[in-house]
């Protein structure tokens, strides 16, 4: 199993913003028990999703080399639950970026209906993280191919987005 | 041109919004690591806050410079030496370092800079009124 929480990318502006959308499934089995017989999706996981919808948009500016982490959720709020059925339109915009991390604000939709926000941080990892390896840059882009990110995606200058020079052999 | 008041007070808003204090925590003499709560991570929150709230640049390091205490020139068992301390005296010039250096364990170092300190770099980053 991937962890994977956004199902595809509608829009993808390298460096800036993207949108990507989460449908909730009566088969996710974490709906079974969260909570029986009300089946809502638990606010951790739409958390999740729009950190996901963001710090892919994030790793894609420093092309897939940097390695990013989400290091603080400075603020989320929850304004409706979120129920199987539903879609999730999860929206991020990099507010912020530099070489040691990435401010980012988030909104999940349901509709035209705001059903939650968040701002947070990913930080570049450097020093003595720097050998260490989280997810390998080819899994990235295996990630970013599934979500539709090149099909729909924007590169800063408007073009097409590309996948990054030296990682399509994977 | 911003006053020190003007200062002062978007620099309590960007620490009330970066660390979920309240306004009333955030006094000038208030430590950002013992008082206020701050963790590594929370640093580069708040430049990114004070570069927008002031639409400055803050490199970095320059507010924080943990490059000095990692490196071996400057640091001995733990603790800061003469040569590192004249060189955290050089890069911040806004913060008081005379207690630190009566004992400069650099685990104390993170705790050192106040709320005041934050507004004296702020200050030397914009033109300030009296």
């Amino acid at each position: 199993m991937r962890w994977y929480w956004i199902d595809r990318y509608i829009e993808f502006h390298s460096g800036r913003s993207a949108k990507a959308i989460k449908n909730i499934s009566l088969a996710e089995e974490h709906l079974h028990d969260h909570f029986p017989g009300y089946p809502v999706m638990p606010a951790s996981l739409i958390v999740e999703g729009m950190a996901q919808t963001g710090g892919l948009l994030v790793c894609e500016y420093g092309q897939f080399r940097l390695k990013v982490v989400l290091a603080k959720i400075t603020r989320a709020v929850f304004h409706c639950p979120a129920l199987a059925g539903d879609t999730l339109t999860y929206s991020a915009t990099i507010e912020s970026i530099r070489d040691d991390g990435a401010m980012v604000t988030t909104t999940s939709h349901k509709g035209q209906t705001l059903q939650a926000e968040a701002e947070m941080f990913f930080a570049h990892l450097d020093g003595g993280h720097q050998d260490k390896t989280l997810i390998e840059p080819r899994d990235f882009l295996r990630m970013m191919r599934l979500l539709k990110a090149y099909e729909i995606g924007r590169a800063a200058d408007g073009s097409r987005l590309k996948e990054p020079p030296g990682l399509q052999d994977f | 041109m911003p006053t020190k008041e003007e200062v002062f007070q978007k620099v309590q808003n960007a620490l009330v919004e970066a660390l979920g204090v309240d306004e009333e925590e955030v006094t000038p003499e208030a430590t950002l690591v013992g008082d206020l709560g701050a963790e590594s991570i929370d640093f580069l929150d708040i430049v990114f806050r004070l570069e927008k709230a002031f639409d400055i640049k803050i490199p970095r390091g320059e507010l924080f410079p943990e490059d000095v205490l990692t490196n071996s020139t400057y640091v001995e068992d733990g603790r800061v030496t003469e040569a590192g301390l004249a060189e955290l005296r050089k890069r911040m010039p806004f913060a008081n370092l005379d207690e630190f250096a009566k004992n400069p364990n650099v685990q104390d170092f993170a705790n050192l800079l106040t709320v005041a300190d934050m507004c004296r770099f702020v200050e030397s980053k914009v033109n300030v009124t009296a």
